[in-house]
């Protein structure tokens, strides 16, 4: 899917040379990571005893740890090297996904949506379709993001084990069981609460590990004015530097997309589907401790990612700027394909090798732990989403309904390593066939979009019926799919789905998102007003206008939830009017 | 409309282990002693390199010795004020 990017590492498999060695430093630091996550696995192990500490940690979660983890369970190293990748190639619209594809998401689901996750006390996003919409809504939902999210977790796992044969020259085998071992015992141990500590350590490693590249990035290169001149110079154009301007048309900027399919099909339905709906970051706001801390995750976690672009974006650009070959001459990243063919450099690795251009012994080992627990923390909040969608929403709903609560959990252990397991198979199947890892992101961009129609209509329209919400996903999903197919079958498609001979296939992403969310919700409404609606009174606490959303318990302006978010919005809006 | 239930409230924490009994011990402790333990062996090692550079683009900065001691300074302050039984 395209905000959990398509980075695609299958060419990368095929280079033998690595970029560079660990030191004793450096392994010292890689190894003092590894024992501090498998002490909080065994210190925690004895507060996830019942299913709600188990799965939801307890409900226990401070706003800012809750905020932390949200925007955290995103920020794997998988998107981190991608979309630095994508900034060498595309410039900053690179950062339309950090900024537009999220920001204005993450506001919404604080604000407006999070009352209505909460208070229904729903274990998940399934639990809330079949509190509004009844069990086919929620199979439907928990069996595609059952799937797809084991799968995503076994495309990680590869992903970090090649990253880490490219760059450091280790071995396959190693670094996939080291990592899923280690994955599950400490998500096994502490279950949701284990997976939180590491996702907020592993934030600020990243942080730690990341931030001195666009630092002396910027040192070296004179500041941003001359690191824009400098891009300007090299490549010949001043349309890298600037996020809106050259959207105008399809043809006027290096992504091939217009400022409709930004703003519609990324700001609006894929970006909302995401934040909104994917039940790997709600999950974590779901276990805040009170509704005002549940509000105020979200909207924390905005305020965050509007920073990463510094550590993702920025580098991308400085390759463009300051990579030399060694005898002095511009160095030019190429696509995988090419660099499998001629030995060069790809996108993809331009974050490791920023890294080991400014990173000696100690930085180094820093950096590369950082990428580390970005694919660990991955993996751990794929599998986690997993066990508990397994458990409460297909074993618990469909299987086995009035299990004892220790039963439960003794599955969501189980389902941990079963999961595990699985996306380990998944890692070797992705390893003998490369393109699988390109199907797994089209999955996941074929549910999002529609299940956001699904629950937004559930959540903001009383008159969506159970037969309408079910109808309307499943349409919506259908079409999705068909539309990807027609492009597959014939690039032509292309043209009609994204409404311009000049699209290219980034735009397909996006308005192939948009028409399967328009699909949806049409034949939602349609459905609906052909079938009985629920009464108010069963829709009490599941939807606007038939709810009294209770009071959140903040008290000055500065504990407000919406003064946060018009702040955090404000600050937005004028970062996108200074790259404009 | 009816009144909607009441939302879920339990006791606001930070601690990895809230249980009764037993010292709780704060996230942000565990991210202080991490950041802590990252700065005392940068600091070291940027002190060696600053005789022995790197072959690294602006090695002259010791970002080494400079990112390890803020890593110190930062982590010491969360272990302290996050330690446990305080």
């Amino acid at each position: 899917m395209v905000i959990r990017t398509a980075m695609t590492l299958p060419a990368m498999l095929l280079q033998t040379r690595q970029l560079t060695s660990l030191s004793g430093v450096d392994i010292a630091i890689l190894l003092l990571y590894f024992a501090i996550v498998l002490f909080i696995g065994f210190y925690v192990k004895d507060s996830a005893n019942t299913s709600e500490e188990f799965f939801l940690a307890g409900r226990e979660m401070t706003a800012w740890i809750a905020g932390l983890s949200f925007v955290s369970a995103n920020l794997g190293s998988l998107e981190l090297m991608g979309w630095a990748g994508a900034a060498y190639q595309y410039g900053i619209l690179a950062t339309h996904w950090y900024w537009i594809g999220a920001i204005p998401a993450m506001l919404f689901l604080g604000i407006v949506m999070m009352p209505f996750y909460y208070i229904s006390k729903t274990h998940s996003v399934p639990g809330y379709l079949q509190l509004r919409f009844g069990e086919g809504a929620r199979g439907v939902s928990a069996v595609s993001f059952g799937v797809m999210t084991i799968l995503m977790s076994g495309v990680n796992m590869y992903a970090m084990a090649l990253v880490m044969k490219v760059v450091l020259g280790w071995n396959i085998n190693f670094s996939i069981w080291v990592g899923a071992i280690t994955v599950a015992i400490y998500v096994m141990l502490g279950g949701l609460r284990s997976a939180i500590i590491n996702e907020v350590l592993q934030f600020i490693l990243i942080w730690a590990g990341a931030a001195l590249i666009p630092i002396l990035g910027l040192i070296e290169a004179g500041g941003w004015t001359n690191l824009k001149h400098q891009m300007a110079a090299n490549l010949g154009s001043n349309d890298y530097t600037h996020l809106w301007s050259t959207l105008g048309s399809f043809r006027d900027n290096p992504m091939g997309v217009h400022w409709t399919g930004i703003v519609f099909g990324l700001g609006f339905v894929i970006s909302f589907g995401y934040w909104t709906t994917d039940f790997l970051v709600v999950q974590r706001v779901l276990s805040a401790n009170n509704l005002r801390a549940a509000k105020m995750a979200p909207i924390i976690g905005a305020a965050f990612k509007m920073a990463v672009p510094f550590i993702v974006i920025v580098p991308g650009l400085l390759a463009l700027a300051v990579l030399r070959n060694p005898d002095g001459s511009i160095m030019h990243l190429v696509p995988e394909s090419v660099a499998a063919a001629t030995g060069q450099h790809s996108y993809n690795e331009v974050l490791p090798l920023m890294l080991i251009r400014y990173c000696g012994p100690g930085l180094l080992g820093l950096g590369i732990t950082a990428l580390v627990a970005g694919f660990m923390s991955g993996m751990a909040g794929n599998v986690s989403a997993f066990s508990t969608v397994w458990t409460y929403d297909i074993y618990g709903a469909f299987m086995n309904k009035n299990a004892s609560d220790k039963h439960y959990v003794f599955m969501g252990r189980a389902s941990t390593v079963v999961g595990m397991l699985v996306s380990i198979g998944t890692a070797y199947l992705v390893m003998h066939a490369a393109s699988i890892m390109d199907y797994v992101q089209a999955l996941f961009s074929f549910f999002i979009a529609p299940l956001f129609g699904t629950v937004v209509l559930g959540m903001l329209w009383k008159r969506a019926t159970k037969a309408g919400g079910f109808y309307g996903l499943l349409a919506g999903t259908l079409s999705s799919i068909g539309m990807w197919a027609w492009v597959q079958r014939d690039p032509g498609a292309l043209r009609i789905i994204a409404l311009s001979p000049n699209a290219q296939s980034m735009a397909e992403n996006l308005y192939r998102a948009l028409w399967s969310w328009i699909v949806c919700v049409l034949v939602t409404v349609i459905v609906s007003y052909m079938t009985r609606p629920k009464t108010d009174a069963e829709l009490n606490g599941l939807v606007y206008g038939a709810t009294v959303i209770p009071h959140d318990g903040s008290t000055t302006i500065w504990q407000k939830p919406i003064f946060w978010a018009i702040v955090v919005g404000t600050v937005f809006f004028i970062l996108n009017l200074i790259f404009w | 409309m009816q009144k909607p239930h009441e939302p879920h409230h339990t006791h606001a924490t930070d601690a990895v282990d809230p249980r009764p009994g037993r010292t709780p011990l704060s996230i942000w402790f565990f991210c202080g002693i991490l950041l802590l333990a990252y700065g005392l062996v940068l600091v070291p090692t940027g002190i060696y390199e600053w005789h022995h550079p790197p072959a690294t683009v602006l090695a002259s900065l010791h970002p080494t010795v400079w990112w390890g001691a803020l890593m110190t300074v930062l982590g010491a302050f969360y272990t302290i004020r996050f330690r446990p039984g305080r």
